[in-house]
This record gives C-alpha cells, sequence and structure tokens, in this order.
C-alpha cells in the first residue's frame, strides 16, 4: 500500500501568476507585445512620420527659420545638379558595394554551410563575425592608414614592382585619386570590408536550409554542377543574397563616416543629411534628403519582390 | 529493351569509410526488367550500395557495370539511372510540372514535347492537372508520386528507388506498394528498391537481397527467401524469427546444426498425440497469447530448452478460447521438410 500523496502545497505568488496566464493566453501575448509594440509605434514610427512631416516644411532663406507649412519646394530642391549628383554618387557606390559583396560572400558561405563542420565551423562563424566586436570607426581609420599613399598596400605593390600599376589605376577617372585612401576605389575597399559579415551570414543561412538530396536529385536528373548552380543553388539562395543585399545596400546608402575618412571630398547623402541639419540647420531639406534612401530601398524592395527573392521564404 | 547483359553488375564491390566497411566484397547481378530489392537492416549497406549505383558515391574496390557499361567512376549526371529519393527531394521553387520536366529541361527537350510528356507522367502516376501546383500543396503520398514520375519521365534504364514509401502511413503504403509494382510491369524498367521492411520486400519484388554488415546472405525470390532462409540472419530478419540450435536442435533433429521453421507450419496438438513418421515433434508448454483478429500467435517454451513461435488461424477458436490456451501444456509438430537448417551469419 502506497502512503497517500501530500497533500498539495498551497501556491505561492508566482504560481498563483503562473495560473491566472496559463488560463489567459491572450492577455499573456498582450502583455508581452506592449512594450516592443509601444517602442515600434511610438519611439521608431512616431519619429519616422515627425522626419516626413518635418520634410514638407521648408525653410526661410532670409531668417534662416523653418517656416512650418506644408510646401513641395523643399522635395524641389532635391532636384537641384548638385543633389541629383549625391544621389546617383550614393547609389552607385551601395550598388558596387552590394554587387561585390555578395559575389566574395558567396563562396564562403556555400563552403561554411555545405562542407565546413564542428571546430572549423565555429571557427569561421567567429572569423565573420569578430570583427563586428571592434569599433568601426577604429577600423575606418586603420584602413585609412592602409591605403594611405605611405601605407602597406602602397609599399607592397612597389614591392613586387607594381608600383606603376597602382599608380596608373589611380589615374582613373570617378574612381582615382591621389591615393589609395584619398580615392572612390578605396572607399569603396573599405565599404566591402566593413558590410561584408552582413553578406555573409544571410546566404549561410539560406544555404543551410537547401537539402543535400536536391543537389543530388538534381545531378541524378541530368544536370552538371554548373546547372545545379544556375537552377537550384542560386534561386534557392536567393532569399538569402537579398536579406544581405538590404543591408549592404542600405547601410552603404546611409553611412556619413566612411565618406568623411576615406575617399575625396565629394559628398554622399548621410554627410550631406548630418550638414543641412547641424551645420547649416536646415532640417527640412535633412529630412527631404533623408526619405530618398528610404524610397530608393523601396523600389529596390519591389524589384527584388518581382525576382522572386521572398517566394521561397 | 530486352537484353541478355544483366542491368546492375557487382563486381567485388566494397565502400570503406575508414574502418567501417560500410559494404564489403559485394557481387551481385540484377537482371534486365526485374523489381530487385535491397533488403536489409539500417546500417546494412544497401543505401551505400544503391547510391553508389546512382553515383552519389564511388566504390572504394570493385566495379559497377550498367547493361555492361563500366560506370564505376562516373558521376550522377553520366549514367543512365533516375532516383527517387526518400524525401522525395523535390525542388521547392519550381512547379509540380517544372520539377517532373526538369530532366528534359536540362537535356534541352523542346518545351512542347517537354509539357506532353509531363503530362504523360502525371496520368500515369495518376495526378492529372496538377502540374500547376506546388510541392508544398501536395499531400505526401502526392509528392511521392511526382518524384517517381520526374525519375520516369526521362526514361532511365534503371529506377533506384530509396525506401520511398517509408515516410507514408500504413494504409497509403500497401496501396502505394501494389500501385509501383503495377507501374513497374507498365513500363518495363528495371527497378532496384531499397527498403527494410521485410514485407514491402515480399509483396513487390522479383528478387531479393538480405544485407547484413555490408554484405549480401541470400539472393532468391521472396518464396526463396521465405521458406528457405540460407543462414540464421536471413530467418530472423524475415518474417518471424524461429531459430533452434545446439542441444535443443539436436533434441528435436538428431543433429546439433541450427534450424528454422515457419510458425504457421507447426501445428499445435494435445500432448502425447501421435507424431507421423515424416514430422518433427516437440513438447512444451504455452507461455503467451497474442490474439490478432484473423489469426493467433503462441510463444511456445519447449522442454529442450527452446522457444518456438506459432501462429494458427483463427477458423473455429474465438479470442475467449484462445487467450484461455496460456499455460497449457501441447505437443508441437510439423513436416520435416519444413525445417530448414541454417548456416551460421557472421
Amino acid at each position: 500500500m502506497a502512503a497517500p500523496p501530500p497533500p498539495a502545497a498551497s501556491p505561492g505568488l508566482a504560481g498563483r501568476l503562473s495560473t491566472f496566464f496559463y488560463m489567459r493566453p491572450r492577455l499573456l501575448l498582450l502583455a508581452l507585445l506592449v512594450p516592443p509594440l509601444l517602442w515600434l509605434g511610438v519611439v521608431y514610427l512616431g519619429s519616422l512620420f515627425a522626419l516626413l512631416v518635418q520634410s514638407f516644411f521648408s525653410i526661410d532663406d532670409f531668417t534662416g527659420r523653418v517656416v512650418r507649412e506644408f510646401t513641395l519646394r523643399t522635395y524641389a530642391q532635391l532636384l537641384e545638379p548638385a543633389n541629383v549628383d549625391i544621389f546617383l554618387r550614393t547609389t552607385g557606390m551601395a550598388a558596387a558595394v552590394t554587387a561585390a559583396a555578395a559575389l566574395l560572400a558567396f563562396p564562403l558561405a556555400y563552403f561554411i554551410a555545405r562542407y565546413a563542420a564542428g571546430r572549423l565551423k565555429a571557427f569561421l562563424y567567429l572569423a565573420v563575425i569578430l570583427p563586428l566586436w571592434s569599433s568601426y570607426i577604429v577600423r575606418v581609420y586603420a584602413w585609412k592608414t592602409i591605403l594611405a599613399r605611405e601605407g602597406i598596400v602602397s609599399w607592397f605593390f612597389a614591392q613586387l614592382g607594381l608600383g606603376g600599376f597602382l599608380d596608373g589605376v589611380l589615374a582613373l577617372p570617378v574612381i582615382g585619386g591621389p591615393s589609395l585612401s584619398t580615392s572612390a576605389l578605396g572607399m569603396f575597399l573599405v565599404f566591402v570590408y566593413i558590410w561584408l559579415p552582413y553578406m555573409i551570414l544571410p546566404i549561410q543561412a539560406a544555404l543551410e536550409r537547401v537539402p543535400a538530396s536536391l543537389l543530388e536529385a538534381s545531378g541524378d536528373l541530368g544536370a552538371r554542377p554548373g546547372q545545379t548552380f544556375r537552377h537550384i543553388i542560386l534561386p534557392l539562395a536567393f532569399p538569402g543574397v537579398v536579406a544581405g543585399s538590404i543591408f549592404t545596400f542600405s547601410l552603404t546608402l546611409g553611412d556619413f563616416i566612411i565618406p568623411g575618412v576615406i575617399g575625396d571630398s565629394s559628398f554622399f547623402i548621410g554627410q550631406a543629411v548630418l550638414r543641412h541639419q547641424g551645420t547649416a540647420g536646415n532640417i527640412p531639406l535633412a529630412a527631404a534628403m533623408t526619405v530618398v534612401p528610404m524610397l530608393i530601398m523601396g523600389v529596390y524592395l519591389l524589384v527584388a519582390r518581382r525576382l522572386g527573392a521572398f517566394e521561397a521564404l | 529493351m530486352s537484353t541478355n547483359l544483366p542491368a546492375i553488375r557487382f563486381s567485388g564491390v566494397s565502400r570503406h569509410f575508414g574502418e567501417v566497411r560500410a559494404v564489403d566484397g559485394v557481387d551481385l547481378e540484377v537482371r534486365d526488367g526485374e523489381f530487385f530489392s535491397l533488403l536489409g537492416p539500417s546500417g546494412s549497406g544497401k543505401t551505400t550500395c544503391l547510391r553508389m549505383i546512382a553515383g552519389f558515391d564511388h566504390p572504394t574496390a570493385g566495379t559497377i557495370t550498367l547493361y555492361g557499361q563500366d560506370v564505376t567512376r562516373r558521376p550522377p549526371y553520366d549514367r543512365d539511372v533516375n532516383t527517387v529519393f526518400q524525401d522525395y527531394a523535390l525542388f521547392p521553387h519550381m512547379s509540380v510540372g517544372e520539377n517532373i520536366g526538369y530532366g528534359l529541361m536540362i537535356k534541352k527537350v523542346p518545351r512542347a514535347e517537354r509539357a506532353r510528356r509531363v503530362a504523360e507522367m502525371l496520368d500515369l502516376v495518376r495526378l492529372p492537372g496538377l502540374a500547376g501546383r506546388r510541392p508544398s500543396q501536395l499531400s505526401g503520398g502526392q509528392r511521392q508520386r511526382v518524384a517517381l514520375a520526374r525519375a520516369l519521365v526521362n526514361h532511365p534504364r534503371v529506377l533506384l528507388l530509396d525506401e520511398p514509401l517509408g515516410a507514408l502511413d500504413l494504409k497509403l503504403r500497401q496501396e502505394m506498394q501494389v500501385e509501383l509494382k503495377a507501374i513497374q510491369q507498365r513500363v518495363g524498367i528495371t527497378f532496384i528498391f531499397v527498403t527494410h521492411d521485410q514485407e514491402e520486400a515480399l509483396t513487390m519484388s522479383d528478387r531479393i537481397a538480405v544485407f547484413n554488415h555490408g554484405r549480401i546472405e541470400q539472393v532468391g525470390t521472396p518464396a526463396e527467401i521465405y521458406e528457405s532462409p540460407a543462414t540464421t540472419f536471413v530467418a530472423g530478419f524475415v518474417g518471424i524469427s524461429n531459430v533452434v540450435s545446439g542441444d535443443a536442435a539436436r533434441a528435436i533433429t538428431g543433429r546439433p546444426a541450427s534450424f528454422t521453421v515457419r510458425p504457421e507450419k507447426i501445428h499445435l496438438r494435445e500432448p502425447g498425440a501421435p507424431t507421423a513418421a515424416d514430422e518433427y515433434s516437440a513438447d512444451g508448454q504455452i507461455r503467451d497469447v497474442v490474439y490478432l483478429g484473423m489469426n493467433t500467435r503462441y510463444r511456445v517454451a519447449l522442454d529442450c530448452g527452446s522457444d518456438l513461435t506459432v501462429v494458427e488461424q483463427n477458423l473455429r477458436t474465438t479470442s475467449m478460447d484462445v487467450l484461455a490456451a496460456r499455460g497449457r501444456r501441447v505437443r508441437l509438430a510439423w513436416e520435416r521438410a519444413h525445417s530448414r537448417t541454417l548456416a551460421e551469419s557472421e
């Protein structure tokens, strides 16, 4: 004969609370969702809305005061050649950086997802993420030294007897400049370096979800490795490439540190926004300029959706 | 396409992964047009053999020929075989029609002919009109059929099936077994079917190879495998294990060699009942009774120190009768011709 079970201890406050919420799952959901929704709705969307409102105000040229009346004058200012120049330069750089990052990231992501295992995989993850742990500004300034005229890259080219080649590249219009650290090419290199992890990780995650049997099935049905890549691997990894490119593209569009430290004195969107709202005190124009990268990203996402990037999600 | 060449021939094929001998010196011939099963427990080497025929894996020793052609070192895309995968491996970003037409697209078959052959295949696997669906919109049984159609549309010389029915529920699996066999007879392609389910292998195959520890224990027709198992392993793996060995075997047959007798061949008689000259008999006590509806399974502990399972149809008995039999003393008897002497498995 087993001993009768001991009487259930009367539940404490925590126990009663657990039971209260267990029986009311909707209330629990609400309690959990209110803080993030407040954060997103009020702080995030709210400030975005304030920004949008500001962009429809204008500045009085004479007093330098903001005129709080609805006008499209500020947006018209965006179409001035100097500003259009900034948008084209920034978008071009963002596109180039995104393309280069995707090309560099794919093989590594593929290797991590399909071949690396155990310690090697952990090491590669760490190697990709580690740069993100150190200060971004420190790394940008480090690159300024690396790319300087007296820096290690110039020295290396000189040792190989390729100093003339480097000078030749720097003499090219648009991408060239007096030295790598003061050229668009140098800025491009630094952008690619800084944003590369944001491209590797999503592609790797997408490839990780592709079962090996799909690749075997493709080969079994007669496809050579190149055809399997084009018809199976690339389409299935595409959502990852798009996710990564959203990072690299938008981060490049909005960055104002790298164009300030590396490259020539031509402006990028981020720098222009900084100057208009800081030095020049032209908040409406700064706000309108901020709307531009948002629009570019919107168009970008629409195109990505057209290409079927989100169908496999 | 009738030919005297074997569809597949393994000559001394081994696949060692370091110390592990997944496949160890296998010789095998699969005839043209056969439904051939590779049967064995997991890790017995049957799937590795299939993967070596497909070209996903390559032997560390020996050669594999496909209709006389040495394909041992050829990549998968360069051999005339197709595979139905265990997880179906349908391409999630393509429609059912695109999946089935994939092999034809790779071979640059014109679009119109592709569409015609895809429709033909969908009819064959009884999924007409589903070409526009996505694999994710299909049930497990339907995906299975699409995977079959995707492989068959290429008219391979040999079709490989890697436990294709494993993920289906029992009823659907039994339906598919019959249908798969019917499709094979219709298309006349050699099927090589991997399974760990002995009943499935017995139902569908023309011949079966039983695998254990990377080697083949026996090759034969389902009747041969079931009625005359060559080794203790085959006797144990196919059907209910009824192996008597050592002193118990000597007490019954007069010889120490292990033997097996299928449970449905054994008669349950009253103790002391006469035994015919062409029968073996043994006395014992019923230890366990399992009522299975159509028949009843008895576990009998023999006095000479072994166990035998006996299956009797419930022709006249009810569950009450059979369950009351527990603990009763009985005499077991079976025709000597139904005893099979076994070779020891390694």
